[in-house]
């Protein structure tokens, strides 16, 4: 882009034409009072405050609204500016309470900065002083408070809304002088659509909304936030041994400073009172505190006796890479069995299974900031403003940039009202929505014939097995109008770049790697991967599940995907550990519940996992865990499992230690160690090595993480590349094979990570899920979450304000067949199942089509869990949580 | 009775002042006594002091009856139409003799306004029964390309007739120059200015005309959709458009391929207003069809570059797309006979205030304001002294009595700190105070503030503020100067017309009125005897005869006096209601 020539006050300035004077003002160091301005808005025009001169223009111009063009002259001062600016000012301030000392901006205040440059003529001002009847405080929201009396009208809140949360639940109310900042009808922010981000919050220029909690740390830690697999970079900020803040990191290529509900208030569990503080022994049906010393010599006399087929172990998603590596080479190393997993097996195991067959890797394709370049978002199977509301906001940007968004849920999620279409097929009949979709680009030739004669295999074979996917039969069976499924497939197909957005309610099924196969037929056909901004995206859940899986949390591979049972990767580690390992491919985590009810699992070691609230069936879970021998829990808290265990072991949370995260985009990130230790707790990594080194292991005299991390990716060739050193700033994403390789922004460009190097096309049929509704149990339960909160809500339901925000289990029907059942909104239900029954609070709302009720997982007053059926996918071992049949009745 | 017509005229004027109870009245006569004429309705005829109005138009020639009731409709029945005896002194206007009001009509071109009170506007036939959709039938049989379309506009000398008084051609070059698969043509009915109802009487009265005029302004420019943006506060308008649209759409003026124009495709809808007078202004009011709060945006870009959902958008108020097939008709010369140098053909005014004959009127650009005020308007009502006009509304300013014989156009009107504006002509007599005028004006429009702009959002606040408390004497001598200087910096820094113009009815009354400012605030008084706080009602001791019926009266028992004894009033207690003067009935009671 040409570059534009202009003056301000004389000073000779080039900047790119599209902007405006008071941008190209700022970059340049020259102040221009301003009060509605944002770098991150669309310049709005409202304070009228940065009024400045153009040669050949009457009168004054808005800095902020005008663009520069080649050769203006601009005076940012002048008589009349300052005039003008003055009686602005004194507008401004003519009702603004003059309390600087008892607000909260205090100091941090756009509006102090502006009077400071301006002036104020004390005299002057009394003209126009009238101060305002009092406007109560809505202090309805557990996390931020708005205060009328001291906003400026600059109208940020409401466009941060708007344009970068696409929420919109502020806008102006009123009108004239009475004008105010509202929601919908005035209502309390709590009662308003309000997601509680806090993005309005940060950018308020006043003291007019602003946090509860305002204590300003007096230390800082750059670190990434456990919450979910996005990955946000945050600040969590330090009073003494307390975390007061936690705030978005505006340079992060992740998440660009935004942050949701969970990021930026979601910190109070770390000082929670209940975080488990000294080791505890049961003794006589009691947990006993114990010290270290007793606790870890216990467990490994107990573990000695209980190697090989006796034991398994359940690694973590929560914890970091390094963590999850020691627990992995313990459980090969020491204990001898490849009988790890993780929670990883209940959510994305199918991409796994399905992405590896036919791409070579089971990860996102692209990367987060790709999207803002996408065409076309096709979302699936993903809740993407609740589970991962920071990618939410890359597609929503994406929508602002002119991309077509599609939407393919069996439920009316919030992304829907920024979806170009929406359809809502019966849940469980992605396969054929897919297949369907596939039919019509191959009918219409939209395929891109190139990319699939150059880069896929197993095209022909593939196209035989569409002849039952007529647009006729997908509407049977997927209940969407087959013009929808045909439209839907036309612009993926045309609209390109177009890119896959997926989470569980693909993989979750008993034909779960099937649809994941679906997905990537999908890709491959119309050339919609290895390529920037288009690709196959399934969103991983929690924070490091794809750590734990690249550091070999799982029974068939050792770290990076090398497979136990290939002779030269056993050798490898053998050599490395200096041990003997099993060739023998461990059991999958279902399977090992199982094994344990059978007997055959005596011991079992689980890190950071509550299996009683999170596995299908939770029932047959609680039934095993009480068989086991010796059962050892490490967590922060006490949790519903953890009253199953003989031992448990308090570990430090995210904030005490220092490591890494892989996030789902495959960016390996630095954790870092904000307070000490809560307690008497240890870090995962040290407590395993402890219990290693107890059993008389070698190898795991750890001094600290980054021995852990570069141990294990001298091990791993597609890690080999990274060290703390080049993470420092910026994680670098895999693979990244050596020390000067940048990373890898997005997955196969020039060939597929296949043996032969191509993808490859998979013939499909279509099957159902294993328990659909019938007479006796007539409705459909799919299971979803909730913004407020995370997996089984360990955490988030220890933040007072995520309780406030959503206090219990909602029962999600449809008004006809709530109507039909007799059930009115809000009263108690009761929801049985073949397997358990469940109270909980029904919510009529028709977000659920007719026939499906929804519920989440995270409340262990109505365990979900004890609703669903334990049938898995028959590769990936997956439990189907997203179909199972109940019935209702009211309580 | 053969071939007897009785047209009622059914406008909002009409209605409200009785007209249905009139018609129902005719209706039941008809019927009841199984009479052979025909009954028909009508819109506005701009005769609103005179309605409810009946026109009865028999083998001799028509006869338009004013003020009528059922008691008259009644005697109309039999006298008139039974006995074909007209009632002469009930008769307003006729082509047959001279009536009292005929100079109510004398002067006026009706060109905008041609079929208001002429035809049921619920009948598209009788629209086109009067040239109506001959214009369209034009082009479409013609072929006449969109480039002459624009030069018969721009030649015709029409400006736009909402008040911003830009070359409708011109406007129209801009939105047909800008290349888009999608346009919008918006027709601007938000009539939000207090005294004016110029819109509505045409949408009520003909909503075929507006519709022909946006049709072919849709065809000139490209546009793929309409949309007339009409307050909701017009029910009856709205009912109105919306049974011509769906007449349009089933005669084929709305639809595809429109009248065998090939790719032709147009189809209008109405979208109600929910009551901001802000949307009035066009981005303002894009914004409001666009489902977002009604506040204006920065031009440019302006709408004819990116409008409505981005697209080119071509807007225009009733008035001019009324024009439209006129001037496409009869041709731009025709139009342009009327008129000065720069302001060409009519243009319609609402009169309303302390003026005799309120209505509505066309008159061609060039006449003067005394003429419309004395002539058409029939004077000052009780014979009072005429002191000022408001022209423009809350945008405008006033133009004093000296200054009446200004001409009537858009230049000449500007140059007095009035503007034209939509057409609201507010008449003032010598008991309105200016600054109390200022004040109500102000009062509206910082109330209408979108509350955007610092400006518009807190100045006019306290430019309101300083008004009320100058006319409660509490005024300061530093007043009238914060209030130019405010005025001037609100003028120069808002973002939108609305913020623009607010303070034009306050400057205005400065420039003319000065002297009632200064009363107001160096003597406490108000020469008007208007601000209630600047009154003293006080008993005149000669005329007082002790009757007690103002004591009686007083609703705050503030006067005193025995029987038969001269009374006095407690100045303390007095809330200058008034009461006491208009009950007394010996001139006692006296106000200063």
């Amino acid at each position: 882009m040409a570059k534009v020539n202009i003056t301000i006050d004389g000073i000779k300035l080039q900047a790119n034409p599209n902007k405006t004077i008071l941008e190209v003002a700022l970059e340049n160091n020259i102040y221009i009072p301003n009060l509605c301005h944002h770098e991150d808005l669309v310049p709005a025009g409202v304070c009228r405050m940065c009024m400045v001169e153009v040669e050949g223009q009457r009168g004054q111009v808005v800095a902020c609204k005008t663009l520069i063009s080649e050769g203006m002259k601009v005076k940012v001062d002048s008589p009349e500016i300052s005039v003008i600016r003055q009686t602005t000012l004194e507008l401004v301030q003519a009702n603004h309470p003059q309390d600087c000392n008892n607000c909260k901006q205090n100091n941090n205040c756009q509006l102090q900065q502006v009077t400071a440059f301006v002036g104020m003529n004390q005299k002057r001002f009394e003209r126009m002083r009238k101060t305002k009847p009092f406007i109560e405080i809505d202090n309805s929201n557990p996390f931020f408070n708005l205060d009328h009396n001291k906003c400026i009208m600059c109208g940020i809140c409401v466009r941060t809304c708007d344009e970068v949360q696409g929420v919109n639940a502020l806008n102006y109310g009123q009108r004239g002088f009475n004008t105010i900042i509202s929601t919908f009808g005035n209502r309390p922010i709590k009662d308003s659509v309000c997601e509680s981000c806090g993005e309005c919050v940060v950018r308020c220029p006043v003291g007019a909304l602003y946090p509860k909690n305002t204590q300003i740390p007096a230390r800082e830690a750059k670190t990434v936030c456990t919450y979910c697999g996005v990955g946000c970079n945050i600040f969590l900020g330090v009073r003494g041994d307390k975390v007061v803040s936690s705030r978005g990191d505006r340079t992060s290529i992740v998440n660009k400073g935004r942050l949701c509900v969970k990021g930026r208030f979601g910190y109070e569990f770390i000082n929670h009172p209940d975080r488990l503080k000294t080791p505890l022994i049961k003794k006589n049906g009691k947990f006993e505190e114990a010290s270290w010393d007793e606790a870890l010599d216990l467990i490994a006399k107990k573990f000695s006796t209980r190697k090989k087929e006796k034991f398994a172990a359940f690694s973590s998603a929560r914890v970091t890479n390094e963590e999850n590596y020691v627990i992995q080479k313990f459980t090969r190393a020491v204990m001898e069995t490849n009988n790890i997993d993780h929670c990883a097996r209940l959510c994305h195991a199918p991409t796994v299974s399905g992405l590896v067959q036919t791409f070579g890797s089971g990860a996102m394709t692209n990367s987060i900031d790709e999207f803002y370049n996408t065409k076309t978002v096709f979302s699936i199977g993903s809740n993407t403003t609740a589970a991962h509301p920071i990618i939410a906001l890359h597609i929503k940007t994406a929508k602002r940039n002119g991309a077509k968004i599609i939407v393919a849920n069996p439920k009316e999620i919030d992304l829907c009202r920024h979806a170009d279409l929406f359809l809502q097929q019966y849940p469980g009949t992605d396969v054929a929505l897919l297949l369907g979709m596939i039919r019509v680009i191959v009918d219409e030739n939209l395929t891109d014939k190139k990319f699939i004669k150059e880069r896929c295999e197993n095209y022909e074979e593939f196209i035989n097995s569409l002849e039952n996917f007529s647009l006729e039969n997908v509407e049977i069976i997927t209940g969407v109008p087959k013009e929808k499924i045909a439209e839907a497939a036309r612009i993926y197909a045309t609209n390109s770049p177009s890119s896959i957005v997926y989470a569980m309610g693909i993989t979750q099924h008993t034909h779960g790697t099937d649809n994941v196969l679906a997905i990537s037929n999908l890709a491959l056909l119309t050339g919609n991967v290895g390529k920037e901004s288009s690709g196959v995206n399934p969103l991983r859940g929690q924070n490091n599940v794809q750590g734990a899986c690249d550091y070999g949390a799982l029974p068939d591979v050792y770290p990076g995907y090398q497979k136990v049972n290939n002779k030269a990767a056993k050798e490898k580690f053998e050599k490395a550990w200096g041990v003997k390992l099993d060739n023998k491919i461990g059991i999958t985590h279902t399977e090992i519940i199982n094994a344990i009810e059978h007997g055959s699992i005596k011991a079992l070691y689980q890190v950071g996992e509550n299996p009683v609230i999170s596995e299908a069936d939770a029932n047959h879970v609680k039934k095993a865990l009480e068989k086991l021998d010796f059962f050892v829990v490490q967590d922060i808290f006490m949790t519903e499992t953890a009253q199953y265990a003989d031992v448990i072991l308090p570990a430090s949370s995210f904030a005490e230690k220092d490591g890494t995260f892989t996030n789902t985009e495959r960016r390996v990130q630095r954790v870092r160690k904000a307070i000490e230790p809560i307690g008497d707790s240890k870090p995962d990594w040290w407590i395993t090595s402890e219990i290693a080194k107890r059993m008389g292991a070698k190898g795991f005299d750890f001094t600290d993480v980054e021995e852990v991390f570069n141990e294990s990716n001298s091990l791993v060739p597609n890690f080999a590349g990274i060290n703390y050193e080049r993470i420092e700033k910026v994680g670098l994403q895999w693979p990244c094979p050596t020390i000067d390789h940048p990373g890898t922004k997005f997955l196969h460009r020039e060939k597929f990570a296949t043996p032969s190097g191509k993808a490859k096309f998979m013939p499909l049929t279509y099957k159902v899920s294993k328990e659909l509704p019938d007479t006796e149990y007539p409705l459909l339960l799919t299971t979803d979450r909730s913004l407020y909160h995370y997996h089984t809500s360990t955490m988030t339901r220890k933040v007072k304000g995520l309780r406030i925000l959503d206090e219990e289990e909602l029962f999600k029907i449809n008004p006809e067949d709530a109507k039909l059942f007799g059930i009115e909104d809000g009263e108690m239900v009761s929801v049985k199942s073949r397997r358990g029954e469940v109270k909980v609070k029904a919510r009529v709302t028709d977000i659920c089509q007719k026939g499906v009720v929804s519920m989440t997982f995270h409340f262990f007053e109505s365990p979900t869990n004890e609703l669903t059926i334990c049938e898995v996918d028959p590769v990936a071992k997956i439990p189907e949580t997203k179909v199972c049949a109940v019935k209702v009745e009211k309580f | 009775m053969k071939n007897i017509q009785v047209i009622v005229g059914l406008g909002s004027c009409g209605i409200a002042a009785g007209a249905n109870k009139v018609y129902d009245k005719i209706l039941a006569l008809k019927t009841l006594d199984k009479l052979n004429f025909d009954l028909k309705k009508t819109s506005c005829i701009g005769m609103c002091f005179r309605e409810p109005l009946v026109e009865i138009i028999d083998e001799d020639g028509s006869y338009l009856y004013g003020n009528i009731d059922e008691n008259k409709a009644v005697d109309l029945i039999e006298y008139h139409v039974k006995n074909g005896e007209p009632i002469k002194e009930l008769v307003v206007k006729s082509d047959l003799f001279e009536t009292p009001d005929k100079n109510f009509f004398e002067g006026q071109v009706k060109i905008a306004l041609r079929n208001c009170g002429m035809i049921d506007p619920e009948k598209v036939e009788e629209y086109e029964a009067r040239g109506g959709y001959k214009a369209l039938r034009m082009i479409a049989d013609m072929k006449i390309p969109q480039t002459e379309i624009i030069q018969k506009m721009i030649d015709s000398g029409l400006r736009g007739r909402g008040g911003g008084g830009f070359s409708t051609g011109m406007k129209w070059k801009f939105a047909n120059a800008n290349k888009s698969n999608e346009k919008y043509i918006i027709c601007n009915a938000d009539e939000g200015d207090p005294g004016a109802f110029m819109d509505r009487s045409l949408l009520e009265g003909d909503p075929h005309a507006v519709i022909e005029g946006m049709i072919i302004g849709a065809y000139t420019i490209g546009a793929t959709a309409g949309v007339i943006y009409c307050r909701a506060e017009y029910p009856l308008a709205i009912k109105r458009l919306n049974i011509a649209l769906e007449q349009a759409r089933k005669k084929g003026f709305l639809g595809k391929n429109i009248l065998g124009i090939e790719g032709f495709n147009l189809d209008i809808y109405v979208k109600e207003g929910a009551g901001a007078f802000v949307c009035g202004e066009e981005t303002a009011l894009i914004a409001s069809v666009e489902g977002e709060r009604g506040m204006p945006r920065k031009r440019p870009p302006f709408p004819a570059e990116s409008g409505l959902w981005r697209k080119p958008t071509n807007i225009n108020n009733v008035e001019t797309f009324a024009n439209v097939p006129w001037i496409i008709y009869n041709g731009s010369q025709e139009y342009a006979k009327y008129g000065t140098e720069k302001s060409k053909g009519t243009k319609v005014f609402a009169l309303t205030g302390k003026i005799n004959n309120g209505g509505l009127v066309e008159v061609p650009m060039g006449i003067t304001i005394k003429e419309i005020i004395y002539k058409l308007g029939g004077g000052i009502q009780g014979g009072k002294k005429f002191k000022a006009v408001q022209l423009g509304g809350p945008s405008g300013g006033c133009i004093p009595e000296y200054l009446s014989n200004t001409i009537v156009d858009y230049d000449s009107v500007n140059a007095t700190g009035a503007i034209m504006g939509s057409g609201g002509m507010v008449v003032m007599d010598e008991t309105t105070c200016m600054v109390d005028m200022a004040r109500f004006f102000l009062d509206f429009t910082q109330k209408e503030s979108c509350g955007k702009c610092t400006f518009c959002r807190i100045g006019t606040k306290r430019m309101l503020e300083i008004l009320t408390r100058i006319t409660e004497g509490e005024g300061r001598e530093s007043d009238v100067a914060t209030l130019e200087e405010l005025a001037y910096q609100i003028k120069d820094s808002s973002l939108c017309g609305l913020g623009q113009t607010a303070p034009n009815p306050v400057l205005t009354t400065l420039k003319y009125f000065k002297d009632e400012f200064v009363a107001h605030i160096l003597e406490k008084k108000c020469p008007a005897k208007s601000c209630k706080k600047l009154l003293t009602y006080e008993v005149h001791k000669k005329n007082c005869t002790g009757c007690t019926v103002c004591a009686k009266n007083c609703p705050v028992n503030a006067i005193e006096g025995e029987r038969k004894q001269l009374h006095f009033i407690k100045q303390d207690i007095c809330i200058k209601c008034g009461v006491c003067f208009t009950k007394c009935k010996f001139n006692a009671i006296t106000l200063s």
